[in-house]
């Protein structure tokens, strides 16, 4: 994989820092619970990072600790994904009618 | 590996997967697109899980594909089938989910013992330490919120406790750092005090204060997975997981002023730890009204304001109510919802749950656009809420909420409140707007008042 050395991966993370901050600024509060939902099934990319430590682990402890990372964040993300989905099917206007 | 044809796949995949995530955000923060920003969200995970069964060097893929499908199966069934009401300590379960994901990456990569250098060296331990205590900490908030714990663990001296279990931690973090790798003792040792450290730090903490801390914890899983994302070296996870940090820590902060707390009051102090009762006493008596009369002064009205709290979700009250606001519409009474930040277990939860019951959320106003409204209501109707209408936090300077933004139900004309019994609110404290002269008592069960409320417009 690429090498993210040292001050590269400082700017990735100060600007990724950033974005967080501004894209949730101007929130109404009345997404509030959806967003923190939404951003809880977003770290759910661990699951990436999980299966590449299972894949690269070779010993029964160590494959034992990533077979339990895999399942915990397979959990984190198909779980945040199911209810925040539900949350947010259910925002509608006046003019919009309910499926 | 960079240089070949799988490897830029891998590269490009997660470069959309980064991109998708933060779009899917953005799209999120709106109501209009909201639906549309988890989808794209959805499409990002999905390309970045895929592509990394392609990366390279990797064996044990029957046991990745298993353990995928265990969790996903087990989260899939849990998630749809969770009540709306909730919603909080499953979020709560998720989160800790994911902070025990990148403990593990961490365990794992400390046990390989491959040399990263001291910063990532540093990095993957403070992601273990971080995501160890998001996870305990998270499963106790899940416990708290479920009602399978109910005592506020408290002693005296527990700050220093804590703070003590830190400071070993931290120890033999450093230990781990400087060994680079360290025995499979000091690591043991090393995660299972991280993971009490949550527990212990989240046993006294509140159930009305939760919903800050599984904020909390959210942005702190969100941070361990960036961190070990640079030990990784996965740019998805560094951008994704640093992102959740950020905008989970002023998520965090945005509750915490929204309930009148600092974060640092809710994780040290125990609600309730301040002295209650030295209030002025409230004057007056209570009076009582009946649901007939309630719904014929509702009916007549120009403007009803109703003020929606967690006891009305309790009570599932909300379709009934959403049904009554249809009638009073077609009577051309003017409804709207006022809903306080923190209506509900945390902000925007009563919004969800006036959405689940089909409330359009145009209808639907925070405290700062509508308050200014309930001088010229002629009704406010107060069913669940308690302690966010209570003038005593505009007067009262020795009371523990004085100071909290409050809806201001005291100032329409008349104001009906639905309440089960006489009690205290959530926070013990007497509510002033109860003894009013232009406020009635509604007293029942919220779903049972509602019912008799709408009878009494359809008999109109």
């Amino acid at each position: 994989m690429i090498e993210l050395s040292g001050f590269a991966a400082l700017y990735i993370f100060m600007l990724a820092a950033f974005t967080g901050y501004e894209v949730i600024a101007k929130v109404p509060a009345i997404l509030h619970t959806p967003l923190m939902s939404g951003s809880n099934f977003v770290h759910g990319i661990v699951l990436v990072g999980a299966m590449v430590a299972l894949g690269k682990a070779d010993t029964f402890i160590t494959e034992l600790i990533g077979f339990i990372g895999v399942v915990l964040a397979a959990g984190n993300a198909v779980g945040g994904y199911v209810v925040t989905e539900r949350m947010l099917e259910m925002f509608r206007t006046s003019g919009e009618k309910r499926s | 590996m960079s240089g070949s044809a799988g490897g830029l796949l891998i590269q490009v995949s997660y470069f959309a997967a980064a991109f998708l995530f933060i779009m899917g955000l953005k799209r999120m923060s709106s109501p209009v697109t909201a639906a549309s920003g988890i989808k794209w969200a959805g499409v990002g995970m999905l390309v970045a899980t895929v592509i990394t069964f392609a990366y390279p060097g990797m064996h044990n893929y029957v046991l990745i594909t298993v353990g995928i499908f265990v969790g996903g199966i087990l989260a899939w069934w849990t998630g749809k089938r969770v009540a709306m009401t909730d919603m909080p300590q499953m979020i709560a379960l998720y989160n800790g989910m994911g902070g025990g994901a990148a403990a593990a990456i961490s365990a794992i990569e400390l046990i390989r013992g491959v040399d990263h250098g001291p910063v990532i060296q540093t990095l993957a331990v403070l992601g273990g330490l971080i995501g160890s205590v998001s996870f305990s900490g998270s499963l106790i908030a899940y416990g708290k919120l479920q009602g399978l714990i109910r005592k506020d663990w408290r002693f005296t001296g527990q700050n220093l406790a804590n703070l003590g279990l830190l400071a070993a931690v931290a120890l033999l973090g450093i230990a781990l750092v400087s060994g680079g790798g360290g025995s499979g003792f000091t690591i043991f040792l090393f995660f299972l005090l991280a993971f009490v450290l949550g527990v212990t730090m989240t046993l006294p903490i509140g159930g009305a204060d939760m919903p800050v801390v599984i904020s909390l914890y959210n942005a702190l899983t969100g941070l361990a997975v960036g961190f070990e994302g640079f030990v990784l070296s996965n740019a998805a996870m560094i951008i994704a997981g640093t992102v959740v940090g950020s905008a989970g820590s002023l998520l965090t902060q945005l509750m915490a002023k929204a309930m009148n707390r600092s974060l640092a009051n809710v994780l040290f102090s125990g609600f309730g730890g301040t002295a209650v009762g030295e209030q002025a006493a409230t004057g007056g008596s209570m009076k009582a009204i009946e649901a007939n009369d309630a719904g014929i002064m509702m009916a007549f009205a120009e403007k009803v304001l109703i003020v929606p709290g967690y006891g009305m979700a309790v009570a599932q009250a909300q379709h009934k109510i959403w049904e009554l606001c249809q009638l009073l519409q077609e009577r051309n009474v003017k409804v709207k919802f006022a809903i306080h930040p923190v209506a509900g277990r945390m902000p925007g939860h009563m919004n969800v749950l006036l959405a689940e019951a089909g409330v359009p959320y145009d209808i639907i106003y925070d405290e700062d656009e509508i308050n200014a409204e309930f001088e010229t209501a002629d009704v406010a109707l107060v069913i669940g809420a308690n302690d966010v209408v209570n003038p005593v936090a505009r007067s009262d300077p020795s009371s523990p909420i004085f100071g909290m933004p409050i809806l201001n139900a005291d100032k329409a004309r008349n104001c009906i409140v639905v309440k089960r019994g006489q009690g205290a609110g959530f926070s013990g404290i007497e509510n002033a707007l109860f003894f009013l002269d232009n406020t009635r008592m509604l007293y029942g069960d919220g779903q049972a008042v509602a019912a008799e409320l709408i009878q009494a417009v359809k008999e109109l």
